[in-house]
C-alpha cells in the first residue's frame, strides 16, 4: 500500500496503546515499586468547619512500622498549589493549620513502612476540634451572616461583580425566567489521585511519578514551592486512569514531595476511593438566575444572568469558571444583542471546586438551552423553530460575540438538521402525540440542545527525529491519559513521512524526555499538539528533501516523499533513498535529522453541535430511562473517527448522568452523604443506552489541521438535551422545569404537583446581596465601595 | 499469619499471609500481578475482577485466606505473554472499548466470564451482565459492542451467524 498524505489521517486506525493496557501492563502510579518506598496516609477532618484545639500523635508515632507523623506545626509544608487564585489571601495550607474547612480536609499525615501500618497508626491520632458553624449552601454563603471561612477577608464572597448591559430586557414583548441549579458532581476517574516521589535518584533532586494531565506545568509549580531548580525536578505522568480535569498537583501531593525531601526516602500516596470522593475537587456547582427577553415572533432581544458560583473550601479554582468559561459562552449559538452577567463566587465548607469535563461550558449550555425551551413553551413555538430563528449564520464567522469570544467557524443549522434527520424528530413527535392521546403510562420526552463551546487556544511544542534505523520518534508537550494521542499523533506524522504507523515511536508525559509542553486539558491536544506534530514533521521532511536533493543531485522542488518509506525524485522510482539512509547521511554530516519546534499562539476553537435526547418517563413512579441519544458534534477536521467517537461516548455518559443521576450531596452540617460509589449514582452499562453519533465537519481556520476539541463537547450538548427531554415528557401537564438531577422523586413530585395544580414557579429573585456587587469597569472608588458592601 | 496455597495463571504459589490481607492485595503486592486494579473500597467498581475457579469475583471482596486452594486467573494469564491476545482482548481493541485502560482488566475478565456463563447474549443482557463494572471513559458503548462481537463470533447472539 502506498502511504503518504491522507493514508492514515481521517481513518479509524486501531490504537497502538491498547495491547499493553489489555495485557495488564499499565504503569499506573500504584504499580510502581521502588526499593524502600514508604507509604503515606492522611488523617482527615470529620467536621466541615472547626478550629483545631489540639493534636495528639504520640500513640501513632509509637506504632510499629511508623516512620513519622506530621501536622502543619511539625514541619513547614509549602502551601497547596492553586491553578488559579480567586482572591489574594485565599490560600490553602497543604495540611490544615488552625482550622479545618471541609470534611476530608487533611490534618495529619502518617508515614509508614506499608499502607496497612500507616492506616493503623492514623486511627491512633487524636484531634480535638471546636466546631464552628458551617455554610454549605452557596446562596447562604452570600449572606454577611454566614460563618466566615477566611477571617482576614471577612466575607465568604470571593468575587462579586456585575457586568454587561444595564437593561438587557428592554424592548422585549415576553420575558421568560428560571432559577436553575447546576449541581455539584464528583469527577470519579476510575483511578484516584496517586503520587510517588523519589529523592534518591542521581540525576534529579526529585523524581515525581504523578497521575496528572500537565507534567511540565506541575514541575514548574512544584519546584517553585519546594525552592528547587526546575531542571532538578523530573515529573512523569505514567499511565493515568482517567482524569477529566481532576488530577493536578494536590495538597497531598505537595505533602508527599516535601516528606520525600525531608526523609530522603521514596514515598507514595495512593488515594482510596472514599478519600477521592471528598478530596479530589468537585465540578459544576452553580445556581443560575436567567431571564430571556424575546419579541412575539421569537426574536431574542436580551439575556440577563445572575449567577452564583460555589468555590467550595479554600476558594477552589473551579469557583472562577462561572466568571470564565460560563460567562464567555453565555451567548451560545444565538444572536442575543444585549447580555447582562452578574456573578457572586463564594467559599463554602465543602470539598474545593475544580474542573470537570467541560469546566464551565456545560453550565452555560445548560442554562441557555433550558431557558430557550421555556421560551418556546411560553411562545407556543416549536423548540426547533425558535432555535433556528436565532442562530448565528455561517457567513458571519469569524465573529466576536457580545461576550467577547472570537468564534472561529460554525454552521449550527447544518448540525441541527442532521440531528433531526438521524433521530427522525418528526417521527418521535408523532409517537409522543400518540402516547399522550392513548394516555400511556410511559411518557415519551424529546429534548433538544444546540451548543457551542470553547477549546484550545495557545501554543504547543513538538520534537520529531528520524533515527539511523529509520524509526521516527515523535514527541509532544501534551499528555494523554486515555485519549489516544500515541495513535492520533502517529497518524499525523506517518502521513508526512509516508511510513507505516509502526515506524513511529511516540513519547510524552515526561519532563526529562520532552523539553516543554502545555499538557492536556480543555480539549486542546489535537488542535495544538497535533498541529505541533504536523508542523514539526513538515520541517523535518523539508530538511530531508534538501539533503536528498543534494545526494541525488536533483532540484529540491523535484524531491518528494514517495509513500513507501523513502524520499526521492518525483516519478523516478529508482532515484529514492530510505528514511534510514537519509537519517544516517544527516548524522554523518553532523546534523541529525531532528527538529524541535513550537507552534505560534493560536486562537481558541469553538466546537458545536446538536443533540436529540429521547427519554421515557414512568408517569406513576417518576423514573426516567434514557432510551436513545443522537449526538451530532462538529469538531472540525477529524484525525481519527474511532477516537472521536470514543470521546463522544464518554462525554455523553457523563452528561446524561448529570442530567439524571449524579449529585454530590451534603447534609446541613456539611457532612457528605454521597461519598462512596455505593451512594454516588455514577451509571453502569445497565443504566445507559447505546448512542447514535454523527459529525458535521466545519474546519477551524485557526490551526493547520482544521481541528477543534472533542473531549468535552458531548458532555456540553447532552446534559441540556436530556434535561429538556424530561421536562418535554411532562410539558402537556404544564410542567416547565425540573432541576438536575431529574431523580424519580423530583419527577414524580412535578407530575403530582401538576395534577393537583401546585406546580412551583420556576423563578424567584436572587439574593439581594447580588445587587450590591460593583459593576465591571466602575471607578476604583466604586469598586472599593462595592467590595466593602460585599465584605460586611 | 495464614498459609495459603493457590494456583494463579497456572503457577502454584504457597504464601504466609496476614489474615486481613485482601485477595487483590495478595495478587498485586505479594505476587506482583499489578494488572488487576483497585478502583474503590466499597466493592462497587469491579476494577479488581478476576476469575476464581472459573467464575468472576471482585478480588477486593475476598480475603487471600479465603482463596486457599483455589485456581485464579488474572488479566496477565488470559493470553500468553508473547502470543496473540485473547479473543475478548482482541475485540476490545478492535472496537475501541478502552481509553485510560484502568477499568479494562476487570471489564475484560467480567466479559470473559459472562461469555462463558450465558448461552445467549443481547445488548440488554450484556449491559446487565457488566453492571458491576464501572468505566468513566467509554460510556460503555464500545465495551458492549466488543462483548456482543465476541458473542456473535460464538453464535450466542440471537439471529447472528456464527
Ligand atoms: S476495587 Fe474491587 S470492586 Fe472496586
Ligand atoms: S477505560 Fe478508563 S475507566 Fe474504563
Amino acid at each position: 500500500m502506498t502511504m503518504g498524505a491522507g493514508a492514515f489521517s481521517g481513518k479509524p486506525v486501531r490504537r497502538v496503546e491498547d495491547p499493553a493496557l489489555l495485557r495488564g501492563e499499565g504503569t499506573y502510579v500504584d504499580n510502581l515499586k521502588i526499593e524502600g518506598m514508604l507509604t503515606l496516609h492522611f488523617v482527615r477532618s470529620p467536621i466541615a468547619h472547626a478550629t483545631i484545639r489540639s493534636i495528639d500523635a504520640s500513640a501513632a508515632r509509637a506504632m510499629p512500622g511508623v516512620v513519622g507523623v506530621y501536622s502543619a506545626t511539625d514541619l513547614a509544608f509549602p502551601p497547596a498549589p492553586a491553578l488559579m487564585t480567586l482572591r489574594p489571601g485565599a490560600v490553602r495550607p497543604a495540611l490544615a493549620e488552625d482550622r479545618v474547612n471541609f470534611v476530608g480536609d487533611p490534618v495529619v499525615v502518617v508515614v509508614a513502612e506499608s499502607r496497612a501500618l500507616a492506616m493503623d497508626a492514623a486511627e491512633m491520632v487524636e484531634i480535638d476540634y471546636e466546631p464552628l458553624g458551617a455554610v454549605v449552601d452557596m446562596e447562604d454563603a452570600l449572606s454577611p451572616d454566614s460563618p466566615v471561612q477566611y477571617e482576614s477577608i471577612g466575607s465568604n464572597v470571593m468575587i462579586g461583580l456585575r457586568s454587561g448591559s444595564d437593561d438587557p430586557l428592554a424592548g422585549a414583548d415576553v420575558v421568560v425566567r428560571g432559577r436553575f441549579e447546576n449541581q455539584r458532581v464528583a469527577v470519579v476517574p476510575m483511578e484516584g489521585s496517586a503520587i510517588a516521589v523519589d529523592p534518591t535518584g542521581a540525576d534529579y533532586d526529585l523524581t515525581v511519578h504523578l497521575a496528572c494531565q500537565m507534567p511540565h506545568m506541575i514541575r514548574g509549580v512544584l519546584s517553585g514551592l519546594l525552592e528547587l531548580e526546575p531542571d532538578r525536578v523530573r515529573v512523569i505522568a505514567p499511565h493515568v486512569g482517567g482524569s477529566f480535569g481532576g488530577k493536578h498537583l494536590s495538597a497531598e501531593g505537595v505533602v508527599a514531595a516535601k516528606l520525600a525531601l525531608e526523609l530522603g526516602r521514596p514515598v507514595k500516596w495512593v488515594e482510596t476511593r472514599s478519600e477521592n470522593m471528598v478530596a479530589l475537587p468537585h465540578g459544576r456547582g452553580q445556581v443560575q438566575y436567567v431571564e430571556l427577553g424575546l419579541k412575539h415572533d421569537g426574536t431574542m432581544v436580551g439575556l440577563r444572568c445572575r449567577m452564583v458560583g460555589d468555590a467550595g473550601a479554600y476558594a477552589g479554582f473551579g469557583g472562577i469558571l462561572v466568571l470564565g468559561q460560563t460567562k464567555i459562552m453565555a451567548q451560545g449559538v444565538y444572536h442575543i444583542p444585549e447580555i447582562a452577567f452578574d456573578v457572586g463566587i463564594v467559599v463554602t465548607n465543602t470539598t474545593p471546586m475544580g474542573a470537570y469535563r467541560g469546566a464551565g461550558r456545560p453550565e452555560a449550555a445548560a442554562f441557555l438551552e433550558r431557558i430557550v425551551d421555556m421560551a418556546a413553551d411560553e411562545l407556543d413555538m416549536d423548540p426547533v423553530e425558535l432555535r433556528r430563528k436565532n442562530f448565528i449564520q455561517p457567513e458571519e464567522f469569524p465573529l466576536t460575540t457580545v461576550m467577547g469570544a472570537e468564534y472561529d467557524s460554525g454552521d449550527y443549522e447544518v448540525a441541527l438538521d442532521e440531528a433531526l434527520r438521524i433521530s427522525d424528530y418528526k417521527g418521535l413527535r408523532d409517537e409522543q402525540a400518540q402516547r399522550r392521546a392513548r394516555g400511556d403510562r410511559m411518557l415519551l420526552g424529546i429534548g433538544l440542545a444546540c451548543y457551542v463551546e470553547v477549546t484550545g487556544g495557545g501554543e504547543e511544542f513538538a520534537e520529531v527525529e528520524v533515527h539511523d534505523d529509520g524509526m521516527i520518534t515523535v514527541k509532544a508537550g501534551t499528555s494523554a491519559h486515555g485519549q489516544g494521542h500515541a495513535t492520533a499523533f502517529a497518524q499525523i506524522a506517518a502521513d508526512q513521512f509516508g511510513v507505516p504507523i509502526e515506524q513511529i515511536r511516540y513519547v510524552q508525559s515526561d519532563t526529562a524526555r520532552v523539553a516543554r509542553g502545555g499538557g492536556t486539558g480543555g480539549s486542546r491536544s489535537v488542535q495544538l499538539g497535533g498541529t505541533a506534530v504536523l508542523q514539526t514533521s513538515k520541517l523535518v521532511v523539508e530538511r530531508a528533501k534538501e539533503l536528498v536533493a543534494d545526494i541525488l543531485e536533483a532540484a529540491p522542488e523535484d524531491i518528494v516523499v514517495t509513500g513507501d518509506g523513502s524520499v526521492g525524485v518525483a516519478g523516478v522510482p529508482s532515484k529514492a533513498i530510505t528514511w534510514a539512509q537519509v537519517a544516517r547521511t544527516a548524522s554523518e554530516r553532523g546534523a541529525p535529522l531532528q527538529v524541535q519546534h513550537d507552534t505560534e499562539r493560536a486562537g481558541s476553537t469553538f466546537p458545536f453541535g446538536a443533540h436529540v435526547a429521547v427519554v421515557e418517563v414512568d408517569s406513576e413512579t417518576g423514573r426516567v430511562v434514557p432510551v436513545q441519544h443522537f449526538a451530532v458534534d462538529d469538531c472540525g477536521v477529524i484525525v481519527n473517527p474511532l477516537l472521536v467517537d470514543g470521546q463522544v461516548h464518554g462525554g455523553l455518559a457523563s452528561g446524561i448522568a448529570q442530567a439524571l443521576w449524579e449529585q454530590f450531596l451534603y447534609d446541613a452540617d456539611g457532612n457528605p452523604i454521597t461519598s462512596t460509589l455505593a451512594e454516588y449514582a455514577m451509571p453502569s452499562a445497565a443504566e445507559l443506552p447505546s448512542f447514535t453519533t454523527a459529525h458535521t465537519e466545519t474546519p477551524s481556520p485557526v490551526n493547520d489541521l482544521g481541528a477543534k476539541g472533542i473531549g468535552e463537547s458531548a458532555t456540553v450538548g447532552s446534559t441540556p438535551a436530556v434535561q429538556n427531554a424530561v421536562v418535554d415528557a411532562l410539558s402537556h401537564l404544564g410542567v416547565r422545569h425540573i432541576d438536575m438531577p431529574c431523580t424519580p422523586e423530583r419527577v414524580w413530585r412535578a407530575i403530582s404537583d401538576a395534577r393537583i395544580g401546585t406546580l412551583p414557579d420556576p423563578w424567584r429573585e436572587p439574593r439581594t446581596e447580588m445587587a450590591a456587587f460593583p459593576k465591571e469597569g466602575a471607578s476604583e472608588e466604586e469598586l472599593e465601595r462595592g467590595a466593602e458592601s460585599v465584605n460586611l | 499469619m495464614v498459609l495459603i496455597a493457590v494456583q494463579v495463571n497456572g503457577t502454584d504459589h504457597q504464601d504466609e499471609v496476614e489474615p486481613r490481607l485482601l485477595l487483590v492485595q495478595y495478587l498485586r503486592e505479594t505476587l506482583g500481578l499489578t494488572g488487576t486494579n483497585i478502583g474503590c473500597d466499597t466493592s462497587s467498581c469491579g476494577a479488581c475482577t478476576v476469575l476464581l475457579n472459573g467464575e468472576s469475583v471482585k478480588s477486593c471482596t475476598l480475603l487471600a485466606a479465603q482463596a486457599d486452594g483455589a485456581e485464579i486467573q488474572t488479566i496477565e494469564g488470559l493470553a500468553p505473554a508473547e502470543g496473540p491476545l485473547h479473543p475478548v482482548q482482541e475485540a476490545f481493541r478492535e472496537n475501541h472499548a478502552l481509553q485510560c485502560g484502568y477499568c479494562t482488566p476487570g471489564m475484560v475478565m467480567a466479559a470473559v466470564s459472562l461469555l462463558e456463563e450465558e448461552d445467549q447474549l443481547t445488548e440488554r443482557t450484556v449491559r446487565e451482565g457488566l453492571e458491576g463494572n464501572l468505566c468513566r471513559c467509554t460510556g460503555y458503548h464500545n465495551i458492549v459492542r466488543a462483548v456482543l462481537a465476541c458473542a456473535a463470533e460464538r453464535g450466542m447472539v440471537p439471529g447472528s451467524v456464527s
